[in-house]
């Protein structure tokens, strides 16, 4: 916050300040199935984001006494790493984390079978490395494909993206900068399939069209990244197959 | 009555699979007269019945399965036996001893200690309570040799193959038992610790690639290729 504010962020074309258009997605790389450890595990890369999902379970409830008898425990911690920021966080969880925990467990309780499995419970642990605007959504993004990779029934992949307002115009996938000096901010997250928005928040101040033109963006920004997510899923078990035709040829 | 992909093709939760006079099986559901994947997997249909193969998956006890598990606890009627299930099963004294317990005479640990292996068959299971094991049946109790090793248990099905002929294989080509737990836990005893390596090479092959055709003959290979290997090791050092 004490840093001098930048130059313009969209410039006379629109095209914003790391040469993204208005309507354009960070760079997105996604990896599944990376930590042996988890049951099921996730890792993404949009922009400068760098953040590891991992899965637990179904398994059974500790402590105890939370265990539901008609349906599964469904528990997330969302962390930021001490280092993911300029100025060192705490690691001690904060109010803020503990909120998007609390949100983002939220986005999975629609898509998750939970009713499957009674007197259990399915922990989600996502742990931001490097933070540049916009984890809570890439961080759903990661975990949805590490609870696919655990085998966890889910009625849907959960897509998630934010939409915001910089310099009185709406854009797509809001970076750290124009989040800080930017008018608004709108995270969405989306099952597309079922066409349902699992999360929806804002800070800041848009008028009434323009939070519905924001949802709008949000929600095709999250349709293109569910793209993404099939293809790392498939990717995992593709590899297998091209590898034993090339041993084939051989 | 449209379907949206072909047989075998690779799926993820959410995807579309057919709509309208379909049957959703196993790892679909249906809303609204459409039904969906919700795990990754094989797409597969029979008549009108619509279902994937998941490629990776974790297991749920059901009754009539045979299972391999460990003892993790002692308690006052039994045992604690973790299959690797969502659930802590129960083996009881009184399954074990084929009679009435009598806490004061029968000493549990001396029959099984925790850290023991069993091969059990579940008789109970359902939503309420964890899965309740029996080892009344022959061939069933303690397993005191061989080695374990474990796949996902989605692939089990594999592993055995059509009419068991994929597990026939490793059995004929390596000399070794094979005892399988619906489970994913598999025991693999031999007569030396090389064919047993073996057996699991073949094994984690299976896992590996189920999703791929022509398996059985490429383990059968495999097996024998590194059969001969190891004998032309062997003979060059006498």
């Amino acid at each position: 916050m004490s840093k001098k504010k930048v130059k313009k962020l969209i410039n006379g074309k629109g095209i914003r300040y790391d040469g993204r258009k208005l309507n354009e997605l960070r760079p997105i790389t996604l990896e599944v199935g990376i930590l042996d450890n988890a049951d099921g595990s996730a890792y993404i890369e949009q922009g400068k984001n760098k953040i590891l999902a991992g899965v637990y379970g179904p398994k059974e409830v500790h402590p105890k006494h939370l265990a539901m008898p008609d349906r599964s425990l469904l528990r997330c911690r969302y962390h930021m790493a001490p280092f993911s920021v300029e100025e060192r966080k705490s690691p001690a969880p904060s109010r803020r984390e503990k909120e998007l925990s609390k949100v983002i467990r939220e986005a999975f309780e629609p898509s998750v079978f939970t009713e499957y499995y009674p007197r259990t419970s399915i922990d989600i642990v996502i742990e931001v490395l490097q933070a540049d605007g916009g984890t809570r959504c890439a961080g759903i993004t990661a975990a949805s494909l590490a609870l696919a990779d655990a085998g966890i029934p889910m009625r849907d992949l959960v897509s998630a993206c934010a939409a915001g307002k910089v310099e009185g115009r709406l854009v797509l996938d809001v970076a750290d900068l124009e989040d800080k000096q930017g008018e608004a901010d709108v995270p969405v997250a989306y099952m597309p399939n079922l066409n349902a928005i699992t999360l929806l928040q804002m800070d800041g101040m848009l008028t009434s069209e323009e939070f519905e033109q924001a949802i709008n963006l949000a929600v095709e920004g999250c349709k293109q990244i569910y793209e993404l997510q099939k293809e790392a899923l498939k990717a995992k078990y593709v590899e297998v197959k091209e590898a034993k035709k090339e041993d084939a040829e051989q | 009555m449209p379907v949206f992909y072909e047989r075998r093709q690779l799926v993820t939760p959410g995807d579309l699979l057919a709509e309208n006079d379909y049957l959703a099986g196993e790892n679909t559901f249906k809303e609204n007269g459409k039904i969906y994947a919700t795990r990754v997997g094989l797409v597969n249909y029979e008549n009108r019945n619509i279902y994937v193969m998941a490629l990776k998956s974790f297991y749920f006890p059901m009754v009539g399965d045979t299972v391999i598990g460990k003892v993790i606890d002692v308690s006052l009627i039994g045992w604690m036996i973790d299959v690797k299930a969502p659930y802590r099963a129960l083996l009881r004294a009184s399954d074990v001893l084929e009679r009435s317990f009598r806490p004061q005479r029968d000493d549990l640990p001396s029959m099984f200690d925790v850290g023991d292996i069993i091969i059990a068959n579940i008789v109970a299971s359902d939503r309420t309570r964890g899965p309740l094991l029996t080892i009344r049946e022959p061939g069933l109790g303690k397993i005191t040799r061989g080695q374990i090793t474990e796949i996902t248990p989605t692939k089990i099905p594999r592993l055995i193959g059509k009419k068991g002929s994929m597990i026939s294989i490793i059995k004929k080509e390596t000399g070794c038992q094979v005892f399988v737990g619906q489970n994913g836990s598999i025991i693999v005893s031999g007569k030396s610790p090389e064919d047993e390596r073996l057996a699991i090479m073949a094994i984690h092959k299976i896992e590996q690639e189920a999703h791929t055709s022509g398996l059985t003959d490429r383990v059968a290979e495999m097996i024998r290729k590194e059969k001969s290997e190891k004998k032309e090791v062997s003979g060059k050092n006498v």
